[in-house]
């Protein structure tokens, strides 16, 4: 098993003509996923390399049995883009485009949430890879092979590397989250850690957060009282200079500054070890489960 | 995109919230005219962005002409945590009957705007926050309903204003949250909001956070920048489209992702060596983003080695590896690179970079080793 996506994956891409969306759909075509169709408005008949373009997002659900969205629009359609998958029926939208206004972000979410019929991932996220099954997004899969350990990261680039420090140490992965940085993302710390823990492949959490916000300390006290399985985290930013505060809502909200130390600290007092760099996190990787088999 | 107290008391203006006027002031003459022109006492208030200006002399009340002048050049070129006063706002004085404290803000965690408001407003609503919660009311606001006139109304007993008041105060909080979401702020926050002995309610303060990504949206506020508090390298940077923080060391770092780019430096600090700066080249990082990251960060002059650390996801290898090139026929750089590319079309990149062969470049496969080596280049 793995969570969210897998060989029933049947994928449509938003914005598949750009050159970006071309580009990662047909890579993630490559890999193995289904991809059934591509949406921009206008260019319906049309084809990518084989794969249908059509006008609306719910004529690839009618005519391919679309099930995921991978939403790959400029920044100020994208909000527009998600709700439109969401009326069509898809299950899980992933939006990988980056600078979506906060303020359509949330009202995305809101209404996604309401409806209670799909699940977003990001914006500004990387996807979801699971390897050796599918992979929707901008993840290089040519790093990780299918295995025990689920991840889950708020910064790209950053999952990439941890990823691959497992990688290294011989760990594969039953799938790897990118929840994306963003002030509303759609699904959070706690629901991947929900589902990875109900998941019986994944054996081992790593949870990579960052500085800002306080997803970190939510998470852990959901550790303490909901995770079985062992967690691993990493925080980047110990060294960050710290930042200026605005005002005191921020604080006020949180409780917290958002730090690294403070995340850390929060997360170490619910038992969680926390790695100081990505090569520890591996290490205290091996620490819980042994050195992988193969 | 945090505001001015004064830009944002403009924003507040355009939206119906009483504000104190005022006059903004570059010099202590510009100062004193403005004062002159808005009469005694006036409150003279350092521009900074950043709180707590009060509590450390950045806020003062003149009674005639001469007080202003000596507050104007006490406050002007004043350092308040790190920031220097380049622009002063000149405002009416008020008198305070009672200080309250109310923001809106994005809470991430409940992914809604909440509400906040407080009886024990002013210069210590932190201590508040943190000895008695209960003294701040707060709401969270279902962004498709909006903000009722009866929220406004909730908050104000539950916070417990003074009872001639609870109208006109839920009308402000509505009119705060009008400003929140027209404006698309991410934070918008008055301490004090004041009762006047009048009882007129009035925003003493305002600080103002907006959205970035809805500028395009707003175009007079994307002119609102601050551009005294930039440092000039970092303003090179945001007009070149790249997330730059200038810091004190002697290595230079670039990579791609805020997560991956704050990794990098905390593990060169783990290595025994001093990051010169934070540059996000951002995802899909292009040649010319490259070519201009580089000449960013050799614009420091105490930089002695450069850490590029690359994952590809998004941003492929090869364009990395030329833009790199590209940098170096028109920068010439006179300081050590270490490059670490790894993820999309890494092999490519490597290639790429292998056959130019550029003078004083060194690649390592892993970050560790990366970041060792160039400390070690650094000296
Ligand atoms: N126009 C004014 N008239 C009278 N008093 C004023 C005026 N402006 C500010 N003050 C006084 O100075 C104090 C501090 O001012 P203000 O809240 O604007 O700045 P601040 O100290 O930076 O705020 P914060 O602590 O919320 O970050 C106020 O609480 C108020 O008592
Ligand atoms: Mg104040």
């Amino acid at each position: 098993m793995s969570i969210l996506v897998d060989q029933s994956t049947r994928l449509v891409t938003t914005g598949i003509t750009g050159s970006e969306g071309t580009f990662h759909t047909l890579r993630n075509r490559d890999y193995g996923t289904q991809v059934v169709a591509g949406v921009t408005p206008g260019k319906g008949g049309q084809n990518v390399d084989g794969i249908p373009v059509f006008n609306t997002i719910a004529e690839a659900v009618d005519k391919q049995g679309a099930n995921t969205a991978m939403i790959f629009v400029p920044p100020r359609f994208a909000a527009d883009s998600i709700l439109e998958a969401e009326e069509a029926g898809i299950e899980l939208i992933i939006a990988i485009t980056e600078g979506i206004p906060a303020h359509d972000e949330l009202r995305a979410f809101q209404i996604i949430s309401k409806n209670g019929r799909a699940r977003l991932i990001g914006p500004n996220c990387p996807g979801v890879l699971s390897p050796g099954k599918a992979n929707v997004g901008i993840i290089p899969a040519a790093f990780f092979k299918q295995g025990n350990v689920g991840v889950v990261s708020r910064s790209g680039t950053l999952t990439y590397q941890v990823g691959n420090e497992l990688a290294q140490q011989g760990f594969g992965n039953s799938s790897i989250v990118g929840i994306g940085g963003d002030p509303v993302p759609g699904t959070d710390f706690i629901d991947v850690l929900t589902l990875f823990e109900a998941d019986p492949e994944t054996e081992l959490i790593v949870m990579c957060g960052e500085i800002g916000g306080d997803a970190e300390e939510r998470a852990a006290d959901f550790i303490a009282a909901h995770v079985t399985k062992p967690v691993v985290a990493y925080i980047a930013g110990f060294t960050a200079p710290p930042g200026k505060q605005m005002g005191h809502a921020g604080a006020i909200v949180s409780g917290s500054h958002g730090t690294a130390a403070a995340k850390a600290a929060a997360l170490e007092a619910k038992g969680v070890d926390v790695g100081r760099t990505p090569t520890e996190v591996a290490q205290l990787a091996m620490s819980k489960l042994g050195t992988p088999a193969n | 995109m945090d505001l001015l107290e004064y830009q944002g008391k403009m924003l507040f203006a355009r939206h119906g919230v009483p504000v104190p006027s005022g006059r903004p002031a570059r010099s202590v003459d510009e100062a004193v005219a403005a004062a002159e022109e808005i009469g005694y006492p006036c409150a003279v208030k350092a521009q900074v962005q950043i709180g707590g200006r009060g509590k450390l002399g950045g806020i003062k009340i003149a009674a005639d002409a001469q007080q202003a002048r000596e507050h104007a050049g006490a406050i002007l070129g004043m350092d308040i945590r790190g920031l220097t006063v380049y622009e002063l706002w000149i405002e009416g004085a008020s008198q305070i009957a009672s200080e309250y404290y109310a923001s809106v803000v994005f809470d991430r965690g409940a992914k809604a705007p909440l509400v906040m408001l407080s009886t024990r407003g002013g210069m210590d609503i932190e201590a508040v926050a943190e000895e008695d919660p209960d003294a701040i009311a707060m709401l969270h606001v279902d962004p498709l309903l909006g903000f009722q006139a009866f929220h406004g109304r909730r908050l104000a007993f539950e916070a417990g204003v003074d009872a001639d008041v609870v109208r006109p105060v839920g009308e402000m909080l509505a009119k705060l949250y009008e400003v929140f979401i027209s404006e698309e702020a991410t934070l918008v926050e008055v301490n004090p909001l004041i009762i006047t002995p009048e009882r007129e309610v009035r925003a003493l303060d305002a600080k103002v956070t907006l959205d970035n990504n809805s500028l395009f949206r707003h175009p007079e506020n994307a002119e609102l920048r601050d551009l005294s508090a930039e440092d000039p390298q970092e303003r090179m940077a945001h007009d070149r489209g790249l997330t730059y923080v200038k810091l004190d060391g002697n290595i230079g770092i670039l990579g791609n992702g805020a997560g991956l780019v704050m990794s990098t430096l905390d593990v060169v600090k783990g290595a025994g060596g001093e990051p010169a700066n934070f540059l996000d080249a951002g995802g899909g990082s292009k040649a010319d983003a490259i070519v201009s990251a580089v000449e960013v960060i050799l614009s420091d002059p105490k930089v002695e080695a450069v850490l590029f650390n690359i994952f590809g996801g998004i941003t492929r290898c090869d364009e990395v590896a030329r833009g790199l090139i590209e940098a170096f026929e028109l920068v010439k750089p006179q300081v050590p690179f270490v490059v670490r590319l790894d993820g999309t079309n890494d092999k490519q990149g490597r290639a790429i970079l292998a056959q130019a062969n550029l003078p004083g470049v060194y690649t390592e496969a892993t970050m560790d080793a990366a970041a060792a080596k160039v400390v070690e280049l650094a000296g």
